[in-house]
């Protein structure tokens, strides 16, 4: 170990540096020489994607894990590095989003450079805050995981807090800390059981620890709260719809797209890789949880009409899904189905570096939009389209993919994980088998309502007609941000078109951790996917992509040569109400849009309606709030109020009251060390 | 003309994929839809007192819409000229993932049925999306409907299918067609209640009575027909044309999927010519029905609609837990 680093891991840590030292010119923005530092700020940045999607592309090719050690650390404990094909698959899936974002970043902080908010702050928790990412991912023992932890959740509270004028996002980031370090506390006591087992913070010494199942249970319940926590798992999302929000867009796309992943990375480590024997009851608790998150999240996304916010509660329902992808794999592992556990799991895997695309790209088009327009309010959009050409083609890609239609990405990983679940016939035991396919159908009503919220989504903002001025005149994007933008949609189309050659490298990834690789699933070849065997499911991606674009085309010349393709253009007929009203106030709102599903799924939310009868007419007010604020937030929060004042009564005000407690203390900690 | 395999399913390369199976089965569907609906509509008639069109009506008014301009608002963008076209083209790939008169049809191995359910939805996406398209009220209307009706069917579809799936450990049609055949006729619950709640999904995802009502002039009760209300000429004639499709679509899936007696299992001349003549004769009867139903019965308040979906949800849930609680690993 030490000396001589493998050059993935050389890789990796070139990418550690140049995100640190992203960090360190960020400080020099705000002086003389601002411009320059600004652009050596995010070309370091780039620098530390290219890399780190290098190390990963390396980590996942070679047999082996690669083994390292910084000389930094606890004199008895040095931080030790380690990229397996798990590791691999994150630096990557981290490495993408960072570098589209350092391509995007540098029109979108124009914005700010003349604003109240410092550059030299954004660009050095930007900064520290990939430096973390990757530094979790790299890490082998439990003490530089934390710490790695820390900072990417530190750095990210700042960037959240980075436009602290409004009282909305200092709130929003008071939560966001808060939970963050509870549920950095439970992976602490996660870690903490396992390193009592296994005399060691070195992952090494964890795996092999004696575990009684009961121990075993206790670290995994601690660690899912923990991971599920920072993941934004219902019901501990609350903080995501908040956090993800106030920061800036870039950031925004960040935290969703790598952030909850390097929570799911950490929950795969700890699970798969550390826990050692699986636990089927695990795997229910799991997918109970992926399953309502997924539900909770779409609907509650469907509801909203700020964009961003909108965004950040599909991140709620993406993470779901990974997690159901995660519970299947556990149970089929856990009760002696390699084969499909590996799928279960290889799917999640599949999920997280779909969602990191098309939700970044979401992020960046949202952003787009604000740059354009500064509107985050979905009430107030429409026709951005002939506005935003380039945007509102990247957007709709980003806007397929989420829905899971094919043949983008977001089909292809919810394909496998229905296949997965379509095993379920191989279980023994009514429970389960019943409860997968339930399961099966919630993802399947959650896909449903996800193309129903991306089609509120685009039609209101995209299509018809400007709501505000603001809209109307929406300025053009940088180029740097479309070409972010782009690269993002070229790599989810590809994704979508060729899972196969994904897979190949995906394998790597089982195969490592749990000595069971996926051949049979990539074994006829690129143009097919056959996850089970051919004869139970295919899909031919590039053959459906083929026959599609060709029916559309032959459709398209049939009728050109009829008539030359000429259209007429003539006002919106609208049964005769066109000429009369042509008023953008007279198109669907996204509340509109959604009502009908407000109505319907009524009792999951907590609306609040009022009309206000005034003088110059009626006024209507709409609150959708969510339930786990009165559920379970606020029976904690009293509860702890209660407490808090209990314990006021020690402060007392005289001074000889605190020497007796501290008498007391003093006696009672010499009698616990006798 | 078609490809050399006989009855069981088969995963070839793309030298497999014999074009012309194919194209027959392209040709049969875009040709037969038309008159399936030319059936439904003079049974109706007929139960109503009338003559009705004639046969080759649906014809003349596609040819008639194809041959007129088309109207495009100065609102619409680009998106609303593409989605005829999208919404086309899906609906006939996934027209491509039935066997329609012989099983082992090669395209059901590379769009299995949930690729089909996501043709149908990425072709509602654009349909939905084209009726937001123009900016007027109507248009968003019909959108938001049609969502919330698809939102609820997609999901009771894809139970159905996956009752069928577990039965036949395949998600492959044809391997379900193969399955049901070679088990001979055994009345399973969980097959009846997914025919029940594939019924009601159909209904409701054809747009007709008592969901919508494709023949309604009120707008204020469209939902298939308040998205398409913007198009004219030749984009009109595909989003009718897709929409005839559609229907013939979820016939065959209902009637050679759960009663696939007389489908071809091997190629030669006599069987997929019988194989012919069972689908003609099944799609007649089920259109009798249709148009039987669509009489008798009138159409629902749009939020008596989630209701009907429920319930068909409901009733795909039950056959699927009836399968894997019932009929054991079978």
């Amino acid at each position: 170990m030490g000396g001589v680093f493998p050059f993935s891991l050389l890789l990796a840590c070139v990418a550690l540096l140049a995100s640190l030292a992203s960090a360190v010119s960020a400080l020099g923005t705000g002086g003389k020489r601002g411009p320059l530092f600004k652009r050596s700020m995010f070309v370091l940045l780039g620098v530390a994607g290219v890399a780190a999607v290098g190390a990963g592309l390396a980590a996942l090719a070679s047999p082996q894990a690669a083994l390292g050690e910084l000389p930094l650390g606890l004199p008895w404990l040095a931080w030790r590095l380690r990229l397996d094909a798990l590791a691999g698959f994150f630096l990557l899936v981290i490495g993408l989003v960072v570098a589209a974002v350092a391509i995007y970043g540098p029109g979108y902080v124009r914005d700010f450079e003349h604003g109240q908010d410092p550059l030299p702050v954004l660009g050095l928790f930007t900064g520290l805050f990939v430096t973390g990412m990757l530094l979790v991912v790299l890490a082998d023992d439990a003490f530089l995981f934390m710490v790695a932890w820390e900072l990417m959740s530190l750095s990210s509270y700042f960037l959240v807090a980075f436009q602290h004028e409004q009282a909305a996002n200092r709130r929003a980031a008071f939560l966001y800390l808060l939970m963050a370090h509870v549920g950095a506390l439970s992976i602490l006591l996660g870690y903490g059981v396992l390193a009592g087992f296994g005399e060691g913070f070195a992952f090494d010494a964890m795996r092999a620890a004696p575990l009684s199942p009961g121990w075993a249970s206790v670290a995994f319940g601690l660690a899912f709260v923990g991971f599920g926590m920072k993941a934004g798992l219902v019901p501990m999302h609350v903080w995501l719809p908040e956090a993800h929000p106030a920061a800036p867009s870039h950031v925004s796309a960040m935290m969703s797209g790598v952030m909850l992943k390097v929570a799911v990375y950490g929950f795969v480590r700890f699970v798969f890789d550390l826990l050692g024997e699986l636990q089927w009851q695990w795997g229910v608790a799991i997918l109970v949880a992926g399953s309502a998150s997924a539900l909770m999240g779409v609907l509650y996304a469907l509801m909203q009409h700020d964009l961003k916010r909108l965004l950040a509660y599909h991140s709620v329902e993406n993470i779901g899904i990974i997690f159901i992808g995660l519970g299947l794999g556990v149970i089929f592992l856990a009760t002696g189905h390699p084969a499909i556990g590996v799928l279960g799991l290889v799917a999640a895997l599949y999920h997280t570096l779909n969602h990191a695309l098309f939700k970044s790209l979401l992020f960046l088009g949202a952003g787009a939009i604000l740059h354009a327009a500064n509107e985050r309010d979905l009430e107030r959009m429409g026709g951005l389209l002939r506005r935003m050409p380039w945007t509102g083609l990247f957007f709709l890609v980003g806007c397929i993919s989420i829905s899971a239609l094919p043949p983008f990405n977001g089909f292809v990983s919810e394909w496998l994980t229905f296949q997965t679940a379509l095993q379920a016939w191989m279980l023994d035991g009514g429970v389960l088998r019943s409860l997968i396919p339930i399961t099966a159908a919630m993802l399947a009503l959650t896909g449903a309502l996800a193309a129903a919220c991306f089609v509120k989504v685009y039609g209101v903002a995209f299509l018809g007609q400007a709501r505000s001025r603001r809209v109307r005149r929406a300025r053009p994007t940088p180029l740097g941000m479309r070409a972010a933008q782009a690269a993002l949609a070229l790599l989810c189309l590809l994704a979508g078109v060729f899972p196969t050659t994904v897979l190949l490298w995906l394998d790597a990834v089982p195969a490592q951790l749990l000595g069971q690789g996926l051949s049979q699933a990539t074994a006829r070849g690129w143009l097919w996917l056959t996850p089970v065997a051919p004869e139970v499911a295919s899909y031919s991606a590039p053959v459906v992509v083929a026959a599609l674009v060709l029916v559309g085309w032959l459709a398209a010349v049939v009728l050109r040569r009829h008539d030359g393709g000429e259209v007429r253009r003539c006002d919106p007929w609208d049964c005769g109400f066109g000429q009369v009203l042509p008023s953008p106030r007279m198109q669907y709102t996204a509340t509109a849009f959604s009502q009908p599903i407000r109505r319907v799924f009524g009792p999951i939310f907590r609306i609040e309606e009022r009309i206000e009868r005034r003088e110059e007419g009626m006024r209507y007010q709409l609150l959708v709030l969510d339930r786990a604020w009165g559920w379970l937030y606020a029976p904690v929060e009293r509860w702890i109020h209660a407490v808090a004042r209990r314990v006021t009564r020690l402060q007392s005000g005289n001074i000889r009251v605190y020497l007796a407690w501290s008498l007391g203390t003093l006696v009672v900690l010499l009698w616990v060390i006798s | 003309m078609v490809p050399g395999n006989s009855g069981g399913v088969v995963v070839g390369d793309l030298v497999n994929l014999s074009s012309g199976w194919v194209l027959l089965q392209a040709a049969l569907f875009l040709f037969g839809a038309p008159l399936l609906m030319a059936w439904v509509r003079r049974v109706k008639a007929r139960l109503q007192n009338r003559r009705g069109p004639g046969w080759l009506q649906p014809y003349r008014d596609l040819n008639k819409l194809f041959a007129k301009e088309a109207l495009v608002a100065h609102t619409a963008s680009e998106l609303f000229r593409a989605a005829p076209y999208v919404v086309f083209a899906t609906t006939l790939l996934a027209c491509l993932g039935v066997p329609l008169v012989a099983v082992g049809q090669p395209f059901t191995a590379v769009a299995d049925v949930i690729v089909l359910v996501g043709f149908l939805a990425l072709g509602r996406f654009f349909l939905a999306l084209a009726g937001m398209d123009v900016g007027t009220a109507f248009g968003g209307m019909g959108a938001s409907r049609e969502m919330l009706v698809s939102a609820l069917a997609e999901p009771a579809m894809l139970l159905a299918v996956f009752t069928l799936a577990m039965t036949a450990h395949s998600t492959n049609l044809s391997s379900v067609i193969d399955h049901q055949l070679a088990f001979g006729l055994v009345l399973r619950p969980s097959y009846l209640f997914a025919l029940m709640a594939l019924v009601l999904v159909a209904v409701a995802e054809t747009g007709r009575i008592p969901v919508d009502n494709p023949t309604t002039h009120l707008e204020l009760t469209m939902i298939h027909e308040a998205m398409i209300l913007e198009y004219s000429g030749r984009h009109l004639a595909l989003m009718e044309w897709a929409a005839q499709l559609k229907l013939m679509l979820y016939g065959v899936l209902i009637v050679n999927v759960f009663l696939p007696w007389g489908i071809a299992r091997e190629v030669s001349l006599a069987a997929v010519s019988f194989g012919l003549f069972a689908v003609v004769a099944k799609l007649l009867l089920l259109g009798v029905l249709l148009a039987v139903t669509e009489t008798v019965l009138a159409k629902m308040r749009l939020f008596r609609a989630p209701q009907f979906l429920n319930f068909s949800l409901l009733l795909a849930l039950l056959g699927l837990l009836s399968h894997v609680i019932l009929e054991g690993g079978a």
